[in-house]
């Protein structure tokens, strides 16, 4: 077959909802668009330990605690199943891990804010892990095999997750009054950066079309984030907080919540390293890789020996 | 001393020992050398919190005064914390952590093991669930000691520092303190002293496996278990207790 038949028959595989496998044939786009997006991800998932994991060691109780390490210990494993996705997309973990220390490659810009109170551990969970299932909840239906099954796992711990922290919000807004006060400075932090979590306007998504013609991507940047808002915004409402907008307003005719525009100004600038973590969290990822390095080292010299030592016993 | 005030005394201590360690192991999510090993020292930090919260909740009931596991965590202060020294030392590096873990899961798995016999059904059943922690915990801290003793020459010295270093804190592991006197008396707790030879065996072959030498130092720190810490058990508890201390009586 020529390139051409091939293209076709991987379009109508992928129309038919058949899913595409490593060793099938893939176009190289294709394949390229899939290992940048699954090692963002991954690479969103590592760096994402960072700001949570700030907050282990003064969780505010046992139960707290345990929970949460748990937490960012699933995020450890969800960083894992899709290194081992991208894996059977021809590029080792080694080599990802590289490009984001190097910078090359990109992670959630999310995780470049900083958390200052135990309320933002819970608005991590309600609006940050929320904003996260609604984009990766179309991804269990991926068109990439390996890709949509590592979902299926994370989208259900995910959800586990969004409903932990929406419950430490709840402990606080009906806790004591400075209490209250530390969610609702939480939820103003967290309010726009979970917004943009969704990624700019359509008409400013260079991605967009391409993705979902290959269903790499099911849902527009834009209808994902007004899902967000519809459904964030009663729980805001029941918890007894205020959403940070003046023009979130719930609109009859629409059937959905009218609300304002993030500043994509901001949005670029993080993107750019200029978020208040920026620098922090790759420097803290970079001192655990090199610092790492003898280690791994180790391990690989003393699984060497061993081998050598079995093989010389196989051999007498 | 009461039976009672010496059954509170040694099941806080090994509770705060787990807490402290689980601590620690806590600091390092998000930091690990690798991901697999970063997961593994999460789950090892999490048995061990898992078995302090058994510890807590159990040493409350005994002193009766209407405790939870958070009030004896989180509102305790430096004096009245009784673990072991070596479990409050810093992580510094994986060859520090693993020297430290090594130490205290040999010990902490014979503990443990003579637990098993305790004439006190509920510390006997926590043990009894606590060992099959503990026999992961010992084998991946036994692992590394192989692996990072046997591996390279920089790993090969720098756990050979580090298992110096902190040599001087496993001594006070087998001293009976007049809580251990009145604890092997009722028939609840173990002669510690007849730890020392199964620990001191099993941890000889392993460093001999790892190309190293049990080290030779002689003096022993001790204190923990009588409240008298190293200065790094404070900062611990700055972090440990500050939302607790900020915020007296608030639910979280």
């Amino acid at each position: 077959m020529n390139t051409t038949e091939l293209e076709r028959d991987f379009q109508n595989k992928i129309d038919n909802e058949i899913r595409i496998e490593p060793k099938d044939w893939m176009p190289d786009n294709y394949r390229q668009t899939l290992i940048r997006q699954i090692s963002q991800h991954a690479h969103s998932e590592i760096v994402g330990m960072l700001p949570e994991g700030n907050w282990i060691t003064r969780a505010p109780s046992l139960r707290r605690k345990v929970a949460l390490l748990a937490k960012v210990q699933d995020e450890a494993g969800h960083g894992l199943y899709l290194y081992s996705a991208t894996e059977t997309l021809g590029i080792e973990r080694d080599e990802t891990i590289e490009d984001l220390n190097s910078g090359k490659a990109k992670y959630s810009s999310i995780f470049n804010y900083p958390t200052l109170t135990w309320a933002d551990i819970g608005a991590i969970g309600w609006l940050v892990d929320g904003a996260a299932i609604m984009n990766q909840v179309p991804l269990c239906r991926c068109s990439y095999g390996p890709y949509a099954r590592a979902m299926v796992r994370v989208c259900k711990e995910e959800s586990f997750h969004q409903r932990q922290g929406y419950e430490i919000m709840l402990t606080l807004c009906r806790g004591s009054e400075a209490q209250k006060n530390m969610a609702q400075d939480a939820l103003n932090r967290w309010w726009w950066p979970a917004l943009m979590m969704f990624g700019p306007s359509d008409s400013d998504s260079p991605h967009t079309a391409q993705s979902m013609k290959w269903k790499i991507k099911r849902f527009t940047n834009d209808e994902l984030r007004q899902k967000f808002v519809d459904i964030t915004s009663p729980q805001a409402d029941f918890l007894g907080i205020s959403i940070p907008d003046d023009n979130l307003k719930w609109n009859e005719d629409e059937g959905h919540y009218d609300f304002g525009e993030p500043a994509w100004e901001e949005f670029y600038d993080v993107i750019r390293g200029n978020g208040p973590c920026n620098a922090e969290r790759l420097n803290a990822r970079k001192k655990a890789y090199n610092e790492g390095s003898w280690v791994r080292e180790a391990a690989l010299a003393y699984a060497k020996k061993k081998s050598n030592s079995e093989n010389l016993v196989q051999v007498a | 001393m009461s039976t009672k005030e010496a059954l509170f005394d040694y099941v806080i201590r090994q509770a705060d020992n787990c807490l402290i360690l689980g601590q620690r192991l806590g600091e390092w999510c998000g930091h690990g050398p690798v991901l697999e090993q970063d997961i593994a020292m999460t789950n090892i930090a999490l048995d061990l919190i898992g078995q302090s919260r058994s510890l807590y909740q159990y040493a409350a009931d005994v002193e009766g005064k209407g405790k939870t596991e958070d009030d004896l965590a989180y509102l305790r202060d430096v004096w009245q914390f009784k673990n072991l020294l070596l479990v409050e030392q810093p992580n510094q590096d994986f060859a520090y952590t693993i020297a430290r873990q090594f130490y205290f899961d040999n010990f902490n798995f014979l503990f443990y093991q003579a637990l098993t016999e305790s004439a006190d059904e509920q510390l006997k059943a926590i043990a009894q669930k606590s060992l099959k922690e503990v026999r992961y915990h010992v084998k991946w801290s036994s692992d590394w000691i192989l692996r990072l003793g046997d591996g390279t020459d920089e790993s090969h010295e720098r756990i050979n520092r580090a298992i110096t270093d902190l040599w001087s804190y496993t001594g006070e592991f087998f001293n009976n303190n007049e809580v251990d006197n009145a604890m092997i008396d009722a028939k609840i707790g173990t002669d510690l002293t007849g730890l020392k030879p199964k620990w001191e065996q099993k941890i000889g072959s392993i460093l001999e496996e790892a190309t190293l030498e049990v080290p030779a130092g002689e003096w022993m720190q001790s204190g923990g278990k009588e409240g008298k810490h190293s200065e790094h058990l404070g900062y611990i508890l700055a972090d440990l207790q500050f939302l607790q201390r900020a915020y007296p009586g608030a639910k979280w």
